[in-house]
């Protein structure tokens, strides 16, 4: 594993899949990337030592956030995006909860350049989606990773290079777990939801709903065949975020899209 | 299982500010830092095999989630995730409960 940026551990592959469809190489991971690693303000230590002389051992204070290294890459990455005028956003929800069709519908309506960092465990597929619909994407497979974190993203700018005054799109690993410790950098964190998922999630997967800024409910087309109250998801949901917006859509049919688009400008 | 990646993390940041001569790594670990201690002290054991690090114990001091109250004014400590006041108000700011910070090293 790189011990400075923790990115071998899960053998992280990236494959660009440009508009065209062909698939450009993923950069081998020899460590020729250059990335500053930066360090988070408060990253510091103290030299406050504790001596015991009859164990002839000593304390040595740290008071280090463990996630100081991820927490400074991604606000290098959040600097390099905002010096660009990109909009980026965290996409994530569990698997299947209609990530990719929403992003699909997004590219089509967003009336500005869109491209997406991909994570999947495995394969190719939605990196091919999101190109089929029209945009660049660079999918970075995490192998046995559960989420994606901020040197992968910085390695994922690196290769997609996002045009200026663009959305850039992050899909998360699908998980409602891990991925809510982990900043990328991004402007917003957008967790999507879907019907058929149950309208108990807020309260059994609470870090991820405290983590949103807003709470996109999908699939609302299929509310006349499952058991699913919108008010007690809204409800749960801003007892864990009380600030929270819950925004219920269909981005299958494109009931009230509208309203995403306007929240995306 | 991100415990695995945490745990990777607590390794190299205390390998970049020592020579390794570590028994004993301490952490304070939020109850609302979406880590669980328990797996998170079975990943460090994974995660430090092969480095110097190997052998150390890990200690975990968790620390309770704490919020005020901006309707009565009064703090209160949080029993689990939810934002919610004893007085029923839902207008809480929270205080403590999201560290997850390595806080010192024995060095032998």
């Amino acid at each position: 594993m790189c011990s400075t940026c923790g990115c071998g551990e899960a053998d992280v592959r990236l494959t660009t899949l440009d508009q065209e469809g062909s698939t450009g190489h993923g950069h081998g991971h020899g460590h020729g990337h250059v990335h500053e690693h930066a360090h988070a303000d408060g990253d510091h230590d103290h030299v406050h030592v504790e001596r015991d002389e009859e164990l002839r051992t000593h304390t040595l204070e740290l008071e280090v956030a463990v996630l100081a290294k991820n927490d400074g890459l991604a606000v290098r990455n959040r600097r390099w995006l905002g010096e660009r005028g990109i909009v980026s956003l965290n996409l994530m929800s569990s698997p299947g909860a209609g990530k990719t069709t929403l992003l699909e519908r997004t590219i089509a309506a967003a009336g500005r350049p869109v491209s997406v960092i991909e994570g999947d465990q495995e394969t190719l597929f939605d990196a091919e989606r999101i190109r089929r619909a029209g945009a660049r994407a660079v999918q970075v497979n995490t192998g046995a990773g559960c989420h994606l974190d901020a040197a992968m993203v910085s390695r994922a700018l690196e290769e997609l290079q996002p045009e200026r005054d663009s959305i850039l799109f992050i899909e998360n690993v699908g998980n409602l777990v891990c991925p809510a410790l982990f900043d990328l950098g991004e402007k917003r964190k957008v967790v999507v939801i879907s019907v058929t998922e149950g309208d108990d999630k807020p309260l059994k997967y609470p870090h991820m709903f405290a983590a949103a800024d807003i709470v996109v409910l999908n699939k609302t087309d299929l509310l006349p065949y499952v058991d699913f109250d919108p008010d007690r998801l809204t409800r749960d949901a801003q007892l864990i975020n009380p600030d929270v917006q819950v925004l219920p859509i269909s981005a299958k049919t494109g009931d009230n899209f509208d309203a995403w688009l306007e929240w995306l400008s | 299982m991100h415990e695995l990646a945490i745990a990777e993390n607590v390794v190299s940041s205390v390998l970049e500010r020592t020579d390794g001569r570590v028994s004993v790594v301490r952490l304070r670990v939020g109850q609302l830092s979406g880590v669980v201690p328990d797996a998170l002290t079975f990943c460090f054991e994974i995660a430090t095999m092969g480095t110097a690090l190997e052998g150390a114990v890990l200690e975990i001091e968790e620390q309770r989630g704490r919020a005020h109250c901006r309707s009565c004014g009064e703090e209160f400590s949080m029993e689990d995730a939810f934002l919610l006041c004893p007085c029923g108000s839902a207008d809480v700011q929270l205080l403590a409960g999201r560290e997850l910070s390595v806080t010192s090293v024995q060095v032998a």
